[in-house]
């Protein structure tokens, strides 16, 4: 596809590259990161990081008013050999390692859940099973924590399945030793009303790979925030996402790699699908690159489909290269709409329509599919894109 | 005998002002076997004809009928058009991006044929038809006319044209943007269907260049949204020498 071409009335594909000596991904947010919610504001709407969310929707997680009820979510954990599954109180001293809260839904998570969920993956165990995280929503409100940690040279798969209705604002770190391996796929298939926000921290340690894949069907308001950040050089991150937006949907993803470290790669992409009226999609990608980061290599992409009238995209690239001393970066974003010419080229040679809108979806996510590597869950998300296509018709 | 018949055929476009009508009164028949030649100076509605018998969303029929063997062609969708045999190569074909070749040939002959061909004689069926055509079979794999120089969009065109077999066959100006061996080699194609005598050709060009490979059996000169004359292969003859002045008031086209 054309970068940027036939972008749908009232959205933006900003995109910037800045060569700043002092980050405007820090100064931007109109508070330092905090454990504690009381050190945010309530946000108004006009803020850098809610002035794309609808903060009406996200029913009072934001201005302190969501209470957690008590069958807010419920967790299960299916680990195989080699993996510990804890759940602990607050003050357990594992938690928060991998990053802190940077804005006030992520505070009032950290500020309010009541008991964590551990999963350590012993140091050099390699599972030969995905650890499975199930969190259903029950119809209520939760605040939630996750760890997951891997010892130096452990390598996981851990599949995070989120289903159900539920308020939810939730932390989850992931921590990697050295030379560790974790791929995580997360999956927001809520029910219609869900409203799920969650920051996502990973703490890549040294010569540490770390794949995430972020997979967004579901919801009413999805806001999903993935950090990563470099515990020593050699690391990499791949950061894979894939959304489909229906009508009335806002999902939001947010991502900042930070580049503190020398040495360290980083591969940004996601891609999304919208259809029907309302829908939003909103991604930020933002990648920076300090001083210190010598070596760096990073890129990152947004790609954004827009099925019909009436949806909105929102994509802004942000990178930043305070060193001159790197590798390689890049960025890309660009939102094109299913073309009519494309459908006619199909249709005029005997394809039925449903069936051209199904080869041009399914190519468009194609590429970015076959890159998880993991062949059930490649088929899954194939499977639930083509239903949503069906649900369309 | 298949015959597509096209009577006082009136379309318009939406433009700024309004709607314009650019087709005014097209009449012809076209039977299985023959091939029709039709000529006409730039911007005279020659692909405005060939995308309305496909169907093309943009072009409003606001006269006349199009039948093939009687079926009402106006009425069917795009796909139906083309299931019902009709096959539109275009004069400037659409990449899709994410689609392989491969797989869009697969999933268009099952569609046109009815059912999925075997696949052993398919992929045999698919090589020999890109071989004859000169195409590296490298195309298979790419992403359909992405990144095609034009005369490789224009050879996929006739590609589809030999492995979808339809009953008629309209080619809008498939020999623009072609030099001497590509045009040689995508006639050949053609001719190696029309050779089987079952498809019906009508030829859009500009040019009578191509028409010295594809022999036409009719000849009709386009102006103005309608045919203004029609004869044999000698009228090509006389458009070389002449060009197309007198049908154009004032000499202002072309
Ligand atoms: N959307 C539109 N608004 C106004 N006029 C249009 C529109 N689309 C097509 N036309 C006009 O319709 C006329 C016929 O166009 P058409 O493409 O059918 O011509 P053609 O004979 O195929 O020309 P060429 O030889 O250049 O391919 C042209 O004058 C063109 O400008
Ligand atoms: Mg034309």
């Amino acid at each position: 596809m054309a970068e940027a071409q036939n972008i749908p009335a009232g959205s933006t594909t900003a995109g910037s590259i800045a060569v700043a000596a002092e980050s405007t991904v820090a100064t931007r947010m109109s508070a330092p990161p905090s454990f504690d919610v009381a050190d945010f504001p309530v946000p108004h709407g006009r803020e850098e990081e809610w002035r794309f969310t609808p903060l009406e929707r996200l029913r009072g997680l934001h201005d302190g008013t969501a209470v957690a009820t008590g069958e807010g979510v419920k967790v299960e954990i299916e680990a195989p050999e080699g993996v510990t599954v804890e759940t602990v109180g607050r003050d357990d001293e594992r938690l928060g390692r991998a990053g802190t809260p940077v804005d006030r839904v992520a505070a009032q998570a950290y500020s309010s859940f009541e008991k964590a969920s551990v999963v350590t993956v012993a140091k050099e165990a390699v599972l030969a099973e995905p650890i499975r995280i199930a969190v259903h929503g029950e119809g209520g409100v939760a605040f939630g924590h996750q760890v997951i940690e891997l010892g130096a040279f452990a390598e996981a798969v851990v599949v995070i399945d989120h289903t159900g209705d539920a308020v939810l604002a939730a932390n989850v770190d992931y921590v990697l030793g050295d030379g560790a391996k974790l791929t995580v796929v997360c999956v927001q298939d809520w029910d219609e009303k869900a409203v799920h926000v969650a920051q996502h921290n990973a703490l890549v340690g040294r010569d540490a790979s770390f794949k995430s894949v972020v997979v967004t069907f579901g919801g009413d308001l999805v806001r999903i925030h993935p950090r990563v950040a470099y515990a020593a050089p050699g690391g990499s991150a791949e950061l894979f996402g894939l959304y489909f937006t229906d009508a009335g949907q806002h999902q939001e993803h947010r991502l900042l790699v930070d580049h503190n470290t020398p040495h360290c790669t980083s591969n940004v992409a996601y891609k999304g699908a919208l259809q029907g009226q309302d829908a939003h999609a909103v991604w930020i990608g933002d990648v920076l690159i300090q001083a210190a980061a010598e070596g760096t290599d990073t890129y990152e992409l947004n790609r954004n489909l827009v099925l019909t009238d009436g949806a909105r995209v929102d994509s802004v690239p942000n990178l930043e290269i305070e060193t001159g001393e790197i590798a390689g970066a890049g960025h890309a974003s660009a939102t094109g709409r299913f073309d009519d010419e494309q459908l006619f080229y199909l249709m005029s040679r005997g394809i039925p329509e449903i069936e051209a809108r199904r080869l041009v979806v399914r190519g468009f996510f194609a590429e970015l599919v076959q890159q998880i590597g993991l062949p059930d869950v490649e088929e899954r998300l194939i499977a639930k894109i083509e239903a949503e296509l069906e649900a369309s018709v | 005998m298949a015959t597509l018949e096209i009577h006082d055929l009136h379309v318009s476009v939406e433009a700024e002002n309004g709607p314009r009508e650019i087709l005014k009164g097209v009449d012809l028949t076209i039977k299985q076997g023959e091939t029709h030649a039709v000529m006409g100076p730039n911007g005279s509605g020659k692909s405005t004809l060939a995308y309305s018998l496909a169907g093309h969303p943009k072009y409003t029929i606001t006269g006349g009928t199009v039948t093939l063997d009687g079926e009402d062609v106006l009425e069917m969708s795009v796909d139906e058009r083309a299931r019902a045999g009709v096959f539109l190569a275009m004069q400037y074909p659409v990449e899709v991006p994410g689609v392989s070749v491969s797989n869009f040939l697969r999933t268009s002959a099952t569609a046109v044929r009815g059912e999925a061909p075997k696949l052993r004689t398919w992929v045999k069926e698919v090589k020999e038809a890109m071989e004859k055509l000169h195409m590296d079979p490298a195309f298979a794999e790419r992403n359909v006319n992405e990144g095609f120089s034009g005369g490789e969009k224009k050879r996929h065109e006739i590609l589809q044209l030999e492995l979808l077999k339809p009953k008629i066959a309209i080619l809008d100006e498939t020999d623009s943007g072609l030099d001497v061996d590509a045009l040689r080699i995508v006639s050949e194609g053609v001719n190696r269907v029309r050779e089987t005598g079952e498809v019906g050709t009508l030829l859009i060009t500009h040019y009578t260049r191509i028409l010295r490979y594809i022999k036409p059996d009719f000849v009709h000169v386009f102006a103005n949204g309608r045919i203004v004359e029609s004869g044999g292969a000698e009228l090509a003859d006389q458009l070389e020498n002449e060009g197309y002045d007198k049908y154009v008031k004032g000499g202002a086209s072309a």
